[in-house]
């Protein structure tokens, strides 16, 4: 027989957080750091509208590109989040989560060969969407000391002849990092200069503990070449209702449709119905999340300080990304040993990139309580392999 | 700051001062000081423990009580009310717009000590006209706490 499977798909590597978690959850009492998304439900309300509009019977489709209203609320939120004008009849689209957004902006904007710019440490599905998509992807290796936000200057120096997309990841998982106006002004002059598009993944918009999240759309010259990619999944805590959107050109959008239409047809309906509610009034509830999450941040920054553990303030997404390098070990050996020896799962900065080397990404949409006993533990590791080093000197 | 203070000390009020002043991001004497108003002012007027008696060997009996009244000139619903809260198996009286008039909730250790409670006296007051007595049979959630089971973190393995 030949062989069935298509070399690029063969080609690409599972994700790295797989591992740790087939190991953790063969594992009795492991407590894991690990999973990147809310501990919370979603917020009764929104769930109570997703009931009523099943029971209401509207299990059909929805329109291609979303559910109308939706739509219209989807550009109210732009408009009063980010000033942004968008056109609820062509300028949104309703997509499965963030990701399918990821996919079809890729596809809908991708030559073969051209190269997409791809910050890391970040999100696991950038590389292999672009691959998918006939892209080279290009990494830029965000750096510790700029606080793992982008420069104009690495950008410059990531851009060739063949660039056309710049992913842009920020709130960033897994560092933490976020850009502020500032460094957006800096690194969009690269880009209109350059001529380069931006596909800018925001759906950490909302989970910011520094001044509100600013997107480059809303710069002036940038909402023409920039897809804005978000979705309800973190900040609304509905990760299972699957449920993101883009917005952008129309241009772009057109033919983003068009895959969506013939791959997907559209989002469910049920989640679609329940997003109109969360946009409309949940804002109340995206306040007591974000909230909770900073309460932890500021517990999981002391703790390190207490015990030593460098790592930079992050002030997004519900990610620390602390620095591991005393240890002298590589961060999946780090990790690997902390699950052994203290039942606690974290996730090696590597998977996010080889420049996650040296660092791990612990996840704090995690209770209070759960945060506590697992940071004990890491205290115990901590002391321990201090320990160790001190005596293989001595 | 105080909002923050409440809303986390309503749920655990066993949190210490140092971890309140590390997850608000605030000086440990501001959290002392603010509490040590919120107190003087009343505002924090206890710090309590929710108990779940059912798991206990204890008995108890709770009884909510629909009580209407003739309120009294000059002093509206607040004398009679003051004569009800001060039994000490009383567990809280509150003034209820709607059909009657005061909301007392009641713990006993049986239903007959409740009843003879109402019967003896409760009903028994002057300005009491008439009382509605309804036993708790089972406590679902109790201040803003879910008590019939635990929840498991149900997130699955997901990757990325």
């Amino acid at each position: 027989m030949r062989n069935p499977l298509a070399d690029k798909v063969v080609d690409i590597k599972p994700s790295g957080i797989r591992k740790f978690f087939d190991i953790v959850s063969e594992m009795k009492d492991a407590i894991s750091l690990g999973v990147g998304e809310p501990d919370f439900d979603t917020p009764w309300h929104i769930r109570d509208e997703g009931i009523y509009s099943l029971e209401k019977g509207r299990t059909f489709y929805t329109s291609n590109a979303g559910l109308k209203e939706l739509k219209i609320e989807i550009c109210n939120y732009m408009k009063r989040t980010q000033n942004i004008d968008y056109n609820h009849k062509d300028e949104v689209i309703v997509t499965v989560g963030g990701s399918e957004a990821i996919d079809i902006a890729l596809r809908a904007m991708i030559n073969e060969g051209d190269e997409v710019l791809i910050p890391q440490p970040s999100y696991v599905s950038y590389e292999p969407c672009a691959i998918l998509a006939n892209a080279v992807p290009v990494i830029i290796e965000l750096k510790a000391e700029n606080e793992f936000r982008l420069t104009a200057q690495e950008l410059l120096e990531a851009i060739t002849e063949k660039t056309k997309v710049l992913i842009l990841p920020f709130p960033n998982n897994p560092t933490g990092a976020i850009m502020e106006k500032e460094d957006l002004e800096a690194i969009a002059k690269v880009i209109e200069e350059k001529d380069i598009f931006v596909i800018s993944d925001e759906i950490y918009a909302e989970l910011t503990y520094k001044g509100k999240h600013v997107s480059i759309a809303s710069l002036p010259g940038m909402k023409e070449r920039t897809i804005l990619i978000n979705g309800f999944s973190k900040s609304y805590a509905m990760t299972g209702w699957r449920l993101g959107y883009a917005c952008g050109p129309k241009n772009i959008l057109e033919q983003m449709i068009k895959i969506h239409q013939f791959a997907i047809m559209c989002a469910p309906t049920t989640s679609q119905y329940a997003a109109v509610e969360a946009l409309k009034n949940g804002d109340e509830d995206v306040c007591q999340m974000r909230e909770a999450y900073n309460q932890r941040r500021r517990y999981l920054l002391h703790t390190f300080r207490e015990m030593g553990l460098e790592c930079f303030e992050p002030f997004g997404a519900f990610y620390v990304f602390p620095c591991i390098k005393e240890f002298g070990m590589t961060s999946e050996e780090f990790a690997n040993r902390f699950l052994q020896e203290e039942k606690v799962a974290v996730v090696p900065g590597t998977a996010f990139g080889d420049c996650g080397e040296g660092f791990l990404r612990i996840s704090y949409a995690y209770s209070l309580e759960n945060l506590k006993v697992a940071i004990g533990r890491l205290k115990n590791f901590v002391e321990r392999l201090r320990k160790e080093k001190k005596e293989e000197r001595g | 700051m105080r909002e923050q203070i409440l809303t986390i000390i309503e749920k655990n009020s066993r949190m210490d001062i140092k971890e309140l002043a590390v997850i608000l991001g605030v000086e440990e004497i501001a959290v002392v000081n603010e509490l040590a108003a919120m107190e003087a002012e009343g505002i924090i007027c206890g710090y309590h423990t929710m108990i779940d008696w059912e798991k206990t060997s204890i008995e108890k009996v709770t009884a909510l009580i629909e009580v209407r009244v003739t309120p009294q000139r000059g002093q509206g619903f607040d004398h009679i009310a003051e004569r009800i809260y001060k039994y000490p198996e009383v567990n809280s009286v509150y003034l209820i717009s709607g059909g009657f008039d005061l909301m007392v909730t009641l713990e006993g250790k049986s239903l007959k000590e409740v009843s003879t409670f109402v019967s003896d006296k409760l009903s028994t007051l002057d300005t009491v006209l008439s009382t509605a007595t309804h036993f708790i049979l089972k406590k679902y959630k109790d201040h803003g706490t879910i008590l019939t089971k635990k929840s498991e973190d149900e997130r699955e393995k997901i990757t990325p």
